[in-house]
């Protein structure tokens, strides 16, 4: 089996997202298409929540990625880090836009959804918060990387700040666990014992979930394959002023 | 046929349509800035391949 690492080399990580990136991107719409259609559709009122429960099927997957994304930005900046290869750098800059809108939209479904349900668009709930200001580290990972002009000083300095903003991807998974005062309710779905949720509004779920992932996986790959290539063009002006 | 959403149809509309709105202008954006780099990288190989070209 191949090492990962050989996926360093911007030419091997080209001809594998070459083919990865279009079966990434059909499974992530066939499963969401499918997955938005069942879960809005097809699946009955809860007896609490009414009709809203709908809402679950974007916040959910959204705020999964949310972290998730941070959580690939965090193992990509510490391949950066440790071992210098460019192409992780520019995959954590592809993954911030895309972990950005993921939070945006886990916010703002979760403020619609909150309104009915709880009488209020937003609380400073543990979990809210810390959302917001995962939120707030996304807009400022892409705004250090467009304020500086070196790449790989660009990359060192993201690569510190998305460490520091590690803490909050964290806090966003466990805080309603660390303080159990908020508003928001524990995790819907977990491996431990006790049925939290019916299998009815379970199937969708997971087929979003799974067409979020690889949506996720499909807007990195696209992403990144321009951040090589605009790096690749940056070094080609280069050598062409070099040689004027 | 729509499904009965009762008094939450607003909130939910508006969830679902927000949503896949963002959703539709961040794959509508990150693919037209693979275009638009793409399309600078061809015609900058171009131009060096024909400066290149010139000087042999």
């Amino acid at each position: 089996m191949a090492s990962l690492w050989e996926y360093a080399n911007p030419v091997k990580f080209m001809k594998l997202s070459g083919w990865l990136l279009p079966l990434s991107a059909l499974l992530a719409a066939v499963l969401i298409v499918t997955g938005l259609i069942w879960g809005f559709f097809l699946t009955t009122e809860d007896f609490r929540q009414g009709s809203t429960v709908k809402i679950i099927f974007l916040h959910v997957p959204s705020a999964l990625m949310a972290i998730n994304a941070w959580a690939m930005m965090l193992v990509a900046s510490l391949v950066w880090l440790i071992r210098r290869h460019h192409v992780s750098a520019l995959a954590a800059k592809a993954a911030a836009p895309v972990g950005a809108v993921m939070t945006l939209i886990a916010l703002f479904t979760g403020a619609v959804w909150g309104q009915p349900m709880w009488g209020t668009w937003w609380a400073w709930d543990p979990r809210l918060t810390s959302f917001l200001i995962l939120f707030l580290f996304y807009l400022g990972y892409m705004a250090l990387w467009s304020a500086i002009d070196d790449p790989d000083t660009a990359a060192d300095l993201t690569a510190v700040l998305c460490l520091v903003g590690s803490v909050f991807a964290v806090l966003s998974r466990y805080a309603a666990l660390f303080w159990n005062q908020g508003l928001h309710q524990g995790a819907s779905l977990s491996v431990a014992p006790g049925t939290r949720m019916d299998m009815t509004y379970k199937l969708p779920l997971y087929l979003c979930m799974t067409g979020f992932g690889l949506l996720f996986l499909a807007l990195v790959l696209a992403g990144t394959r321009t951040e090589i290539r605009a790096r690749r063009a940056r070094a080609l002006l280069t050598r062409e002023r070099a040689h004027a | 046929m729509m499904p009965d959403l009762g008094t939450y149809a607003t909130e939910i509309l508006l969830a679902y349509a927000v949503s896949l709105g963002l959703l539709a202008a961040l794959i509508l954006w990150v693919w037209a800035r693979s275009r638009r780099v793409t399309r600078d990288m061809d015609l900058l190989e171009a131009r060096l391949k024909r400066g290149a070209n010139a000087q042999d």
